[in-house]
């Protein structure tokens, strides 16, 4: 306010310099974002990860092909095998639509990019996207300093690293873009009450509805917060701009998306937003009739509505409930319960207790996945609440509701890292300011003993320390160079001991400076901190979660050693086999085996159909019989498994040999868990159950193992097996990879005579398949 | 509570109403069209059952829609709103219209 010429000309042009100095800043997180995500290309080869991104790149690769009428109507009859999967209506679209629209910008610009090199590095490009988006979110809560620290640590976050490596083509690519984008819109709406910005918050969350499920977080985050403010006493007409447009907006958009449907409206995970909506009128309303009424007049109004309302209140909620309780869920469906209560996939629904991703995480993935962050975050909070505004309040909410459902889930840490990078970048940001303005204010202080330096700028005192320079120069960015100017003075003014300035004497804000050498102290060991969180992030990215799982190496004493069997198995499935022949294997190979091996699979990651997986469950633990006949009334040719007991691949199917059980005794009661147990333990050595020692995954995983060491010692159970040496009787073995990592193996077709002893045989037959009471098993008439 | 209370108050509802502006009182009347047409179309659902469910939806959501605009559009031009003072109403009402064409674009595409 007392700018004089040239300090309000030296002002404008450091906040001109710092503008330009953010712009530089932002484009090298955006590079680093990028950058970082790229050891497994580096490392291995530019190539798609893991199970689920293989399906995208399929869906993509369709979409670049058809065009995109057919890919809304596509039904896929080369999975699920023979049920088909409708695709335009149960993928999340947002994902293949980017990466297919990046193809087509790009070819048409004449550069000749593979679908494949699109949908490897469209993770990297979103990420460094998300990190803007970051900024701008951070920028509207506290201000562009704390903005740029938040953009930094969410570029190198490893639990959004994880998700987000070249090659990691998952819906989280973009979605933790388009989610931090909605959050970012919402709070420049509730900061600036523009329609204009509450439509493109619609628009947003639109994207994020066509790109993840986990848009019902954003869903429910923004109804409670709302609530909040209400409950707070913060309801202004801005919070109304913000939220009911894009209610009434977002779910019809939500509606338009095949997926979502009409679950928008239907089921209880949109409740939440419909009902605060409701109240947020009630509110608006009454804030509407006490502003113009007369205090007294809005007294007794009060006490008409409520003794009228009250009863239509009660009887618009029993109704409600009513029909809420109706249903058996309570209108939830399995994922949001699983969420809500943690105990309840593992009693209730296996499938989705079995992905390891969705156990709880362990205390040291929080440091392993957020480092550093992990307790910046509260001094985060507690900064968010000096002072507290609705931006902040809606940050401390994210950050609260984050924890607890990261809590629940594995894979939810990935919402977390956003929300922890804000908080952490508010910490850092109000350190480094504290920290800075002491060492300002104490260079001033001995700079000028006497005299007016109410007119000399404090901002011209340039400090040594390069990086507070930074600070500095964000700072005043931050507010206006003469608000700067006099928060100097009055910090010049209470700890006037030196200098005399009798018209600034005011006894307002006693802001206390540190000592020198402890601000000095604190910035070096602040910057130490983030050297160590860099350190580790890069660790992180390039040994924890670059590996393309589909690719294995190992370091031998002579150089490094490739495990290519995956794709080798693959390969020989599409070169030496009929283009209708179908496959079965567990579910978690069937998107690689539909993408690469182009061959139609029984069940496959999407596992929506629990009863499909749990006859493929039934047959994998079944007799060789008994399998046989379960696969042939699927008509299934080949059948593989993968097998690690030959190098020590820790996840093959022995292991996950449990869940087959579990999940086939959960639909089929003749699987029964204990007969595969000695102990409460699966063992495949000799002291095995015959049960187990019988079972199709047993035979098919270990015949001819004997045969690689003479002892058929299994290097990932550390034991030798227990039926060493047998026969197949049903199935004959076709190929089995250069480590024994895949095992294929074909259904031996039915015997064309039946020979003499068929009478005994047929009625030996018919009494043990009386006992044997799977309603898949068929009678086999060729036997 | 008594007969002249709520006498008293609903012509002090009414005397401060009738002293708003002739541009809120505009909006006020369409928000009031707007409604009561959603309202129709829940009774005519009622009725004949909601097999369309997406028109149904699309024909409900555009009444709602609408109405709320409008209340964002009347909150912005309210001149006793401090906090818009320096919105100018032309960028109001051009936010009103472009908000309004996404909605409708969306409602066109749903309706079936």
């Amino acid at each position: 306010m007392v700018a004089t010429d040239s300090p309000a000309a030296g002002g404008s042009l450091r906040y001109a310099f710092g503008g330009v100095l953010s712009f530089f800043i932002l484009v090298l997180i955006g590079v680093l974002a990028f950058s970082i995500r790229l050891f497994s290309v580096i490392k291995y080869e530019s190539v798609i990860h893991e199970f689920d991104p293989y399906f995208n790149y399929r869906v993509t690769q369709f979409l670049t092909k058809k065009g995109i009428y057919d890919f809304w109507n596509w039904f896929d009859d080369r999975t699920w095998y023979p049920l088909g999967r409708v695709i335009g209506g149960t993928v999340y679209p947002g994902l293949t639509l980017t990466a297919g629209t990046m193809w087509w910008l790009a070819n048409s610009l004449n550069i000749p990019l593979s679908v494949e090199t699109v949908c490897v590095f469209t993770a990297p490009v979103f990420s460094a996207f998300a990190s803007w988006a970051a900024y701008l979110l951070t920028k509207e809560v506290k201000g562009p300093g704390a903005g740029l620290t938040a953009a930094a640590l969410l570029a190198m976050v490893p639990s959004y690293i994880s998700r987000s490596v070249a090659g990691s083509y998952d819906n989280e690519a973009v979605a933790i873009f388009a989610l931090v984008n909605t959050f970012y819109l919402y709070v420049k709406t509730l900061n600036t009450g523009s329609l204009f910005y509450a439509t493109l918050n619609a628009i947003s969350y639109f994207y994020m509805v066509c790109s993840w499920g986990g848009y019902t977080f954003i869903i429910n985050l923004i109804p409670m917060h709302v609530l909040l403010c209400i409950v707070t006493g913060r309801y202004s007409s801005r919070l109304y701009i913000a939220y009911a447009p894009l209610v009434v907006l977002g779910t019809l958009l939500a509606v338009l998306v095949p997926v979502v449907g009409f679950n928008a409206v239907m089921t209880s995970e949109h409740f939440a937003s419909f009902l605060v909506f409701i109240i947020l009128h009630v509110v608006a309303l009454v804030h509407y009739i006490k502003g113009i009424l007369s205090p007294r007049m809005f007294k007794v109004a009060v006490t008409l509505v409520l003794s009228v309302g009250i009863i239509l209140c009660f009887a618009a909620v029993a109704i409600l409930i009513a029909v809420v309780a109706a249903s058996p869920t309570k209108g939830w469906s399995g994922r949001s319960l699983s969420l809500l209560d943690p105990t309840y996939a593992s009693k209730y629904i296996p499938i989705i207790a079995s992905v390891s991703e969705h156990q709880p995480p362990t205390w040291p993935s929080y440091f392993m996945d957020i480092n550093v962050l992990a307790f910046l975050v509260p001094a985060g909070i507690i900064a968010c609440f000096l002072p507290l505004s609705d931006a902040s309040s809606f940050a401390v909410l994210y950050i609260v509701t984050s924890v607890y459902f990261s809590g629940v889930m594995v894979r939810l840490m990935l919402v977390l890292a956003p929300a922890a990078c804000i908080m952490s970048g508010i910490a850092l940001s109000e350190a480094f300011g504290a920290l800075t303005g002491s060492i300002k204010f104490h260079l001033l202080a001995s700079s000028d003993s006497q005299g007016n330096a109410g007119d000399a700028t404090p901002v011209s005192v340039l400090p040594e320390n390069g990086k507070a320079k930074t600070d500095k120069v964000e700072e005043t960015t931050k507010e206006r160079p003469s608000k700067k100017n006099r928060k100097k003075e009055k910090d010049v003014v209470e700890k006037a001991s030196v200098s005399h300035r009798p018209e600034n004497q005011r006894a307002e804000k006693k802001l206390w400076a540190l000592p020198i050498e402890a601000s000095v102290l604190g910035i070096l060991l602040l910057v130490l901190l983030g050297a160590f969180y860099v350190i580790h992030c890069v660790w992180a990215a390039a040994e924890a979660y670059s590996a393309p799982s589909i690719v294995l190496t190992s370091r031998t004493h002579d150089g490094l050693h490739v495990f290519d069997d995956f794709r080798e198995a693959y390969a020989w499935l599409s070169h030496n086999t009929e283009v209708d022949d179908k496959v079965a294997s567990w579910w978690d190979y069937g998107y690689q085996t539909t993408a690469m091996a182009n061959r139609t699979v029984i069940v496959d990651n999407n596992t929506w159909n629990n009863t499909h997986i749990a006859t493929v469950g039934t047959a994998m633990s079944s007799p060789e019989k008994a399998a046989w006949e379960i696969f042939n009334s699927l008509d299934v040719k080949y059948v593989f498994v993968i097998f690690g007991g030959l190098v020590g691949y820790p996840s093959d199917d022995i292991n996950k040999f449990l869940w087959m059980v579990r999940i086939g005794g959960g639909v089929f009661p003749h699987i029964k868990e204990p007969d595969y147990l000695r102990d409460g333990n699966y063992r495949i050595d000799s002291m095995a159950t015959p049960t187990m020692l019988n079972s199709l995954m047993y035979k098919l995983s270990y015949y001819r193992f004997v045969e690689t060491d003479g002892k058929g010692f299994d290097r990932v159970r550390q034991t030798e097996i227990g039926k060493k040496y047998f026969k197949l009787t049903h199935f004959e073995e076709v190929f089995t990879t250069h480590h024994w990592m895949v095992r294929i193996y074909k259904l031996k077709p039915p015997r064309n005579r039946i020979r003499g002893k068929a009478k005994k045989t047929k009625s030996k037959a018919t009494t043990s398949s009386g006992s044997n009471t799977s309603p898949k098993t068929k009678k086999n008439p060729w036997q | 509570m008594t007969r002249s209370d709520a006498q008293a108050l609903i012509r002090s509802l009414r005397s401060a109403y009738a002293a708003t502006p002739k541009n809120l009182k505009i909006i006020d009347l369409y928000l009031a069209f707007s409604v009561s047409s959603a309202l129709i179309q829940v009774i005519y659902m009622a009725m004949v059952g909601s097999f369309p469910f997406n028109s149904f939806l699309s024909g409900v959501l555009s009444c709602v829609g609408t109405a709320v605009l409008a209340v964002c559009l009347r909150i912005q031009l309210n001149k006793e709103n401090k906090e818009f003072k320096d919105l100018a109403p032309e960028r109001a009402f051009a936010d009103f219209v472009l908000c309004n064409l996404v909605l409708h674009l969306v409602i066109i595409n749903f309706l079936g």
